[in-house]
């Protein structure tokens, strides 16, 4: 157990030192959301006027942690494969879980430097003043999401290990999930269909923890099902991981993709 | 006749090679799935705003989203050269640096004008925005010059591919820029002052007011001005890319820095 924990704390570490010297996961990470931030205050500012903008600078803030996420989680295994590190990770004797979560973690945790990045940016350049009501509820919602986020990052790392065009999926799936999660948009805008999904999404949940938390609502029970969304997604990656290690192993295709 | 043949040869070749890396599957779902996305987010941001129509979005988008293919694949012509280790042989060619770059700079004209028009057609068609068949010739039009004049910024990303590694951040920069600027999703009379003074200078601003003008009804001959301007920014930035490689191939010859960036 302790073991354990040692490999995630400091393969976790070793991951954000990294993600934060790279110009793409880090740098990026922050930068792009400021973007669409931006873009959305001016409409919500044009369409509602400037005491709306609350709400959407905590919305565009939380984004930032999907997007630092998305593309490097899913392209992690294809990323070692490139390194020529895929197969000194499989054999290596401890479980390629325990060595693939920090990755999405640390991709996460990268997220928050966003947080701030936008929190700061919606204050300075749209004078936004976040007032939270419920502090603790709030950093509690904080890591609840950047851990959510971080296990449906790493179900993705896993479910795309053999496709060449992980990264490409990941990048496609940035926008759906701001989209369907209701971060800028409310879900119930959004075509009934939709509903389901977004409710067996986590960041759904963290969204809505954090929401809560800041404006004076009742955060608990979005909180404790945005840790149980992480911990289902954790659980089916640990399957799917064994699936498709099984599979690589026996057509020994773990480097071909 | 080797002008003609490396800008037509060279370019396909080039553009082709885009796909050792590139499959068409992720053609699809960087070209086509990732802008009709971003065509709903923010058509939907709109509602929820209670600001624009969803054939705002859907033009402003569909033109943006151009953008992306301009810069990334006319940066990648030159980064993904050096990442092959191939720069240098094609900087010693006796080829004409104008029919070498530009004819790279075809294909990518041409697969932007494919994903905006596409991006455009099922945008709307998601969204339930219909455009009479009169608009799509005119539309052709101006989805292509402002292809033309994004490539221009492309060629000036290119060239600064000879002297900066990370070149996709670089792209994602520029491509954050214009959909700030340009009027995609925020008209450019709601911006301040000086972010609009700013985006007359920036290639597709005139292109997607043009785009809009058109779906309403305005001919070609109506929006004549508009695409002029457009066209003069893309090639102020062409002629601005290709200085700026022609400088930087100089100062990598000089300074034996080619393939260390």
């Amino acid at each position: 157990m302790m073991r354990s924990l040692r490999v995630l704390g400091l393969a976790w570490l070793l991951h954000v030192k990294m993600m934060s010297r790279s110009a793409f996961d880090g740098l990026m990470a922050v930068i792009w959301p400021l973007f669409y931030a931006t873009v959305a205050f001016f409409m919500f500012r044009t369409g509602h006027g400037s005491s709306s903008l609350g709400p959407i600078g905590l919305a565009a803030a939380v984004m930032g942690i999907w997007t630092a996420v998305s593309v490097p989680a899913s392209s992690a295994l294809q990323r070692e494969r490139w390194f020529g590190t895929l197969e000194l990770l499989v054999v290596a004797p401890r479980n390629l879980g325990l060595i693939l979560l920090p990755i999405t973690l640390a991709a996460s945790t990268i997220g928050l430097y966003c947080v701030a990045g936008t929190l700061i940016w919606a204050r300075v350049l749209f004078g936004i003043h976040l007032t939270i009501i419920h502090p603790l509820f709030f950093a509690l919602g904080l890591i609840a999401t950047v851990l959510t986020i971080a296990s449906l990052g790493f179900l993705m790392a896993v479910s795309f290990v053999g496709s060449r065009r992980a990264w490409a999926i990941g990048a496609a799936l940035e926008y759906p999930i701001w989209l369907v999660c209701g971060f800028l948009v409310p879900v119930s805008l959004l075509p009934g269909w939709a509903h389901p999904i977004s409710w067996a999404l986590g960041p759904t949940w963290g969204m809505r923890t954090i929401r809560e938390a800041a404006y004076g609502g009742a955060p608990l029970g979005p909180l404790l099902l945005t840790l149980a969304l992480a911990g289902v997604y954790l659980g089916i990656g640990v399957v799917v991981l064994r699936i498709v290690l099984d599979s690589a192993r026996k057509r020994a295709t773990l480097s071909l993709a | 006749m080797t002008s003609l043949r490396v800008f037509f040869l060279g370019g396909l070749i080039s553009y082709r090679a885009l796909f050792s890396w590139m499959t068409p599957s992720i053609f699809f779902l960087i070209l086509v799935v990732q802008p009709v996305f971003q065509i709903l987010l923010f058509a939907y941001i709109g509602r929820a705003a209670s600001v624009g129509s969803d054939e705002f979005y859907v033009v402003g988008n569909a033109m943006q989203y151009a953008a992306v293919p301009c810069l990334f694949a006319m940066t990648q012509t030159i980064a993904g050269e050096r990442f092959q280790q191939t720069l240098s042989y094609i900087l010693i060619s006796p080829a004409g640096r104008l029919p070498l770059f530009l004819g790279r700079a075809l294909p990518v004209i041409l697969n932007g004008f494919v994903t905006a028009a596409f991006s455009l057609l099922v945008g709307g068609l998601i969204l339930g925005v219909r455009f009479p068949t009169s608009v799509f010739g005119p539309l052709a039009v101006v989805v292509l010059v402002a292809t033309l004049s994004c490539t221009g910024l492309g060629l000036i990303n290119a060239g600064l591919g000879l002297r900066v590694r990370e070149t996709s951040v670089l792209s994602n920069l520029l491509v954050g820029i214009l959909l700030i600027f340009c009027g995609a999703n925020v008209s450019v009379s709601s911006l301040p002052d000086w972010m609009a003074a700013v985006s007359s200078w920036l290639p597709l601003t005139h292109a997607i007011k043009a785009a809009r003008e058109v779906v309403h009804g305005s001919s070609l001959t109506d929006v004549q001005g508009l695409l002029g301007r457009e066209l003069g920014v893309g090639v102020l930035y062409a002629v601005a890319g290709l200085a700026i490689i022609r400088f930087f191939e100089t100062q990598s010859r000089r300074h034996a820095t080619l393939g260390l960036a």
